[in-house]
């Protein structure tokens, strides 16, 4: 009986050892397929971060003549924050009707459930990178490209986080107020949306924080707002300037962040 | 113990945890300040968006055109894909880097994050190493990717290096907020137990903290390398890392070859819906498996 016990504890410690192995060297195996597709040198790359540091330090700061840029950076970093936040809120809106026309509890047909959430994972699914691709060719070098590919990128997302939030706290009250004989329209204007306003506010900050981030790399994708603006500088070896951008994005970022917090923990407590 | 009795334990302290990535609901009734903020930023999200269309400059064009020329275009992409400038083959093996470049970056932020991580929990570390952690994952988040892959760029040049450099700062700062508030809703009671039997600190994280919150880690893991996927995509078309993105950059600025587009953004929705089916299917099984 206690030799059966303890073989028996020393095959499940002897699989536990396999499995190990086998997961250790299956991670490494694919490490090193990676490395030699993508052509990675490990030594370089770890031999590159105190190179960069050191560079960042002698060459990444802002200078006086950088200085003088300043209105041009502030006016394009300003463009760059409104048409995110602008992308957002527009897409928010769109994303709120096809979150209530996809929503298990508050949809009315099952063929238009699917329809918009079929929809909603298509838009999700194709990045900004594609998106600013594609609009490129009919809008060119024009803020509305950008505004475009972050719209329908955030259409996707907010889609899909909205119908979450709204199927997991808008069903009860939903359920209890149709029982008092309310409309559907009232049911959605008196108990879905008020339940799940915190919840949609907070994806939406969420949203905006992300498209800041986003809207750079669009920039420089497409020629415009500040991602332009830097990688101009930065094409033309003007570090002092492009690093006069990443300044202001760093803190126009953080001092969105902070205020998202604020209102996230005031709304939800 | 043994180890199945504390599995066990775990188990049962993983069931009846919440997802923790979905935002708390409000239980109590809305009190004034909160309507109060709800409608402010209402108000001001809506004012600053009718500022952004009043002060958008259009050069003149026309918007509604540009929409219908934009269903145009998705037609053509979207009904008539076709590689012109390489082959399936072709395009398979540069889907196939951009993926390595999005796992080596989720590799090596991972490692990083996890030591990073367990030094900025606040049950785990000190007050002043937890705060000096989280500031400076704030200001590494706060720069875009791309951005710090082209600033590595200047160091060890356009290429496969500086994008999984760049792309590996910002994995670091995504995972170690998401790991260390894993670490930090540890039970304060296992901790204190451990201590007070006698293990020291890398005995209590080995033996603790990491097992108990192994599936945590993974699955945020696993979400990372779905979102680095789209990333290095993008690091292709933006910082010249090669890979799939790289190819719809040329097909989009200098072939205009709208059919290539359309078979490029196939692949790369292919891969992405795979990935995130196999994603879900791993995260899964590390649920059950405990």
């Amino acid at each position: 009986m206690l030799i059966k016990a303890r073989r028996k504890q020393v095959d499940y410690f002897t699989a536990k050892r396999r499995h190990a192995y086998l997961f250790w060297g299956l991670l490494l195996l694919v490490t090193y397929a990676a490395a030699v597709l993508t052509q990675y040198d490990f030594v370089q790359g770890l031999s590159s971060i105190p190179g960069a540091l050191v560079w960042g330090v002698t060459h990444f700061y802002p200078n006086a003549e950088s200085l003088a840029k300043f209105p041009d950076v502030l006016r394009t970093l300003v463009e760059t924050l409104l048409m995110s936040i602008a992308a957002t809120t527009v897409a928010s809106v769109f994303a709120l009707v096809f979150a209530l026309l996809g929503s298990q509890t508050i949809g009315v047909h099952a063929g238009i459930k699917l329809a918009s959430r079929s929809i909603a994972t298509v838009f999700r699914n194709i990045d900004v990178t594609a998106w600013s691709m594609i609009l490129l060719f009919s809008f060119g070098q024009n803020v509305m490209t950008g505004y475009f590919a972050l719209f329908f990128g955030s259409f996707g997302f907010l889609t899909r986080a909205f119908l979450e939030s709204i199927d997991e706290t808008g069903s009860h009250s939903a359920e209890a107020l149709r029982a008092t004989g309310a409309g559907y329209i009232s049911v959605i204007c008196q108990s879905v949306i008020p339940a799940a306003l915190p919840q949609l506010i907070s994806w939406i900050l969420f949203m905006i924080e992300t498209n800041i981030r986003n809207a750079t790399l669009i920039g420089i994708l497409t020629g415009t707002g500040v991602g332009f603006l830097f990688n101009l500088y930065y094409k033309n070896l003007d570090y002092n300037a492009a690093s006069l951008i990443v300044f202001v994005i760093v803190i126009s970022i953080l001092v969105i962040e902070f205020t998202s917090n604020y209102i996230r923990k005031v709304m939800i407590g | 113990m043994s180890t199945e009795a504390v599995d066990k334990m775990i188990a049962a302290e993983l069931h009846l945890r919440p997802d923790r990535r979905l935002p708390g609901i409000p239980l109590k009734k809305p009190f004034s300040k909160t309507a109060l903020t709800i409608r402010l930023t209402l108000i001001g999200l809506s004012l600053l968006t009718v500022l952004a269309f009043v002060s958008f400059d259009y050069k003149g064009i026309q918007v509604f055109q540009g929409i219908y020329a934009t269903l145009l275009n998705l037609k053509t992409m979207f009904l008539q894909p076709r590689l012109h400038h390489f082959t399936f083959d072709a395009a398979l093996f540069e889907v196939l880097i951009t993926l390595g470049l999005a796992f080596l970056a989720t590799l090596f932020g991972a490692v990083i994050a996890l030591f990073l991580g367990l030094f900025s929990a606040r049950n785990l570390s000190s007050p002043i190493a937890s705060a000096v952690i989280k500031g400076l994952v704030a200001f590494i988040r706060a720069v875009p990717t791309v951005m710090w892959v082209l600033i590595f760029a200047v160091a060890a040049g356009l290429g496969s290096v500086a994008a999984v450099i760049g792309m590996t700062f910002h994995s670091v700062g995504y995972l170690i907020k998401a790991y260390s508030e894993a670490f930090e809703e540890m039970d304060k009671g296992t901790i204190e137990a451990l201590k007070s039997s006698g293990a020291n600190w890398w005995q209590i994280v080995f033996q603790a903290v990491i097992p108990s919150s192994l599936s945590y880690l993974m699955s945020w893991t696993l979400l990372r390398f779905e979102i680095n996927f789209s990333v290095a995509v993008a690091m292709g078309a933006a910082a010249g890392a090669g890979g799939i993105g790289y190819d719809m950059f040329m097909a989009s600025g200098f072939y205009f070859d709208l059919q290539e587009i359309g078979a490029i953004t196939y692949f790369i929705l292919g891969f992405a819906i795979l990935l995130e089916i196999a994603a879900n299917r791993a995260k899964r099984k590390l649920m059950q498996g405990k």
